[in-house]
């Protein structure tokens, strides 16, 4: 635990508190400059990821209640600001958005024109990042722009926005960060840092973009005190987390158990709705539809989230290769963990546990996992 | 697997999922229900700067119906046209059939692995095409007729469903000449058919012209065929890093990002759709991978 404390002490900037008076300008200061900015905001009795215009929309003295399959909002007994985990949405939604338009056609005397479409997305400022979701902009970072191609889309909103994280105080059941390596510390990938202390928040600069937000803002260089107490608050998250995920050697114990009974045993449980994918941070999958006005002279082509879990997502001249639900999970489960290491270097998983919480049936991949790798029955 | 750089040079484009436009120059009826289309680029830069592999393919996009994964089909050392032999087969390939020449569509690519032609040099090399799976394995026919380098035996085994569904057939004379062996069998034989009947993988099994212990095997046709032709060579005594087969599935983006050509660790678009055969192996005998 010494480390945690050298690690965020050995930046640039010595750690610096707000009181909650003073964070709360942020939000207008960062609209000043030009951000929208996304933070967590009650909808639809859960925590989401929308546009804010004042902390006052943050879900101020909520938490979150979660389990395999289980998700409700109860009072806290404090007025925490961020006093809960993560809920059905994640940055991606921003990023890579479930519906594009990407590129345009028009019937023009020559023939066909093909045209990019300009995004004309806001720059966005995310605030409210957790630990979990910052490892997993970096995955979708890997997908979209660090291959031979890079989607104009994403890199553009990616490169504007503005990332403050919050450090997590508290764990979920679902939370499995600790196993995937990805938190809960906040410890590379933002602007800014944050960890709510009883009166105010401790904030860690990492770039000089958020240098400039955080001078605008009234603060005093941390007390002893105060690091002690984010750094124990800090504790008490990575105390919580009591899911895990054996990651050893995963993508060839993995495909190797292509055919485990086991596959068979989940897709009997598993409805095949989508769920996991939808709400998972790093998944990528998507379709392209032919939008036509009338006369068929204007097209525009479309991108929308998909999933491995559609019935007609593996369809092809000659029919559907993935028919069943086994072969479906089979799917997910293996490119998560597993063969998403030989696509991008890197596990698809970041263990925010979101897939556990939102499955209507409950699926635990962690279970799954344990199963095929014979630890448990 | 790691990522195949893209070998060849596509059109400069900023945006990698905007088509650039193509005329049909040319379109040859084939066998019945596969037709290749001749496109030119209309771009004059993208013209020049177009190189392909054999074995890449390049999405062909016409506004309204879709876009779909075509493997050129031509010569790579031609500078354009480039031909695209497609079987009419769905939505897409319906609405390509319907376009005459001068009419206009889009184009990306190429795109993913193509043939290891340098795996050539100094073996004989054998191609087993099924059906409509000679139309990617064409450009190495060309490649391979002109090759200036030493190279040892050159064999086509085609099979068809039918003597009349040979594709290509007007050129296997040609390809004679060219120092090629070209052994063909059909699935249903007509009364003047004196050719072989049965799978492609049964002339493999008799080919007694080459040294499989030195040659190379390029392998193209439906996915059962190909697993059958590979396991025939192994126990031919084939090296199993010294087959290649090309595999196909659906693909919406061909650069890795939409997840439907997904096949084990693979992205076929990206990692293939040419694989070396030891390094897919075990993914060929999974139904429904």
């Amino acid at each position: 635990m010494a480390g945690e404390l050298a690690d965020s002490s050995s930046r640039k900037k010595e750690a610096l508190f707000a009181n909650r008076e003073e964070f709360a300008r942020i939000v207008p200061l960062l609209r000043e400059r030009g951000y929208a900015v996304i933070g967590p905001t009650i909808e639809q009795g859960a925590i989401v990821y929308a546009p804010i215009d004042s902390v006052e929309q943050l879900p101020i003295g909520w938490t979150d209640r979660q389990e395999a399959g289980m998700y409700r909002l109860e009072r806290r007994a404090d007025d925490a600001w961020f006093g809960y985990v993560v809920g059905p949405f994640s940055w991606k939604q921003y990023l890579f958005p479930p519906h594009t338009k990407m590129s345009e056609s028009l019937l023009t005397a020559e023939g066909w024109e093909f045209r990019a479409v300009e995004d004309d997305a806001p720059m966005y400022a995310f605030l409210g990042v957790r630990a979990c979701d910052l490892a997993a902009l970096a995955i979708q970072d890997r997908v979209f722009m660090n291959g031979p191609y890079v989607d104009p889309v994403y890199e553009k909103r990616r490169r504007r926005a503005l990332t403050i994280a919050v450090n997590c105080t508290q764990a979920a059941p679902t939370c499995f960060c600790a196993s995937m390596g990805t938190g809960p510390h906040c410890r590379y990938g933002f602007d800014i840092a944050v960890t709510e202390l009883s009166d105010g928040f401790l904030l860690e600069v990492g770039s000089e973009r958020g240098e400039e937000i955080v001078s605008g803002l009234a603060t005093s260089a941390a007390t002893e005190l105060q690091m002690a107490e984010a750094h124990q608050r800090r504790a008490r998250a990575v105390a919580q987390i009591t899911r895990k995920l054996d990651t050893h050697d995963i993508r060839n114990v993995l495909l190797s158990q292509l055919e485990h009974p086991r596959w068979q045993h989940v897709a009997e449980r598993c409805l095949s709705c989508a769920n996991c994918t939808m709400v998972c941070p790093t998944c990528f999958c998507c379709s392209v539809e032919e939008v036509a006005d009338l006369a068929e002279t204007r097209v525009e082509r479309h991108r929308s989230w998909d999933s491995c879990f559609n019935w007609n997502f593996s369809y092809m001249n000659g029919g559907i290769v993935r028919q069943d639900i086994r072969a479906r999970y089979r799917q997910w489960l293996t490119h998560k963990l597993a063969s998403w290491i030989d696509q991008f270097g890197v596990s698809g998983c970041v263990g925010c546990g979101r897939c556990i919480t939102w499955c209507p049936v409950g699926i635990d991949l962690t279970e799954e996992v344990a199963v095929i790798r014979g630890e448990a029955t | 697997m790691s990522t195949a750089a893209c070998a060849g040079v596509r059109p400069d484009s900023a945006h990698p999922w905007v088509a650039t436009p193509a005329t049909i120059v040319r379109i040859d009826q084939e066998v019945p229900g596969v037709a290749t289309y001749y496109l030119e680029l209309c771009d004059e830069k993208a013209r020049s700067d177009y190189r392909f592999q054999p074995g890449q393919f390049n999405m062909l996009y016409l506004p309204g119906a879709g876009e779909i994964a075509i493997s050129v089909s031509g010569d790579p050392a031609a500078a354009g046209p480039y031909a695209h032999t497609i079987r009419r087969a769905g939505n897409v390939t319906g609405s390509l059939w319907q376009l005459k020449v001068g009419d206009k569509l889009g184009i990306r690519g190429p795109f993913g692995s193509g043939w290891p032609l340098g795996e050539c040099q100094g073996r004989d090399v054998v191609l087993v095409a099924g059906g409509i799976g000679l139309a990617p394995l064409r450009p190495v026919i060309y490649s391979l007729s002109k090759w200036e380098n030493e190279l040892g035996r050159r064999v086509l085994l085609c099979g068809a469903r039918s003597p009349e569904t040979l594709l290509y057939h007007s050129q296997y004379l040609q390809w004679i000449e060219a120092g090629w062996q070209v052994e063909t069998t059909v699935d249903r034989a007509s009364p003047d058919w004196n050719g072989h009947v049965g799978a492609v993988t049964l002339l493999l099994e008799r080919l007694r012209s080459v040294d499989a212990s030195r040659a190379v095997l390029f392998c193209c046709g439906p996915e059962v065929m190909m697993k059958f032709s590979a396991m025939v060579a192994l126990r031919r005594g084939w090296s199993a890093d010294r087959i290649w087969i090309s595999m196909e599935r659906n693909m919406q983006c061909a650069v890795g990002w939409c997840g439907h050509c997904q096949w084990g660790p693979a992205f076929i678009c990206r990692d293939g759709p040419v694989f070396r055969y030891d390094r897919i192996a075990p993914f060929l005998d999974v139904p429904g991978l």
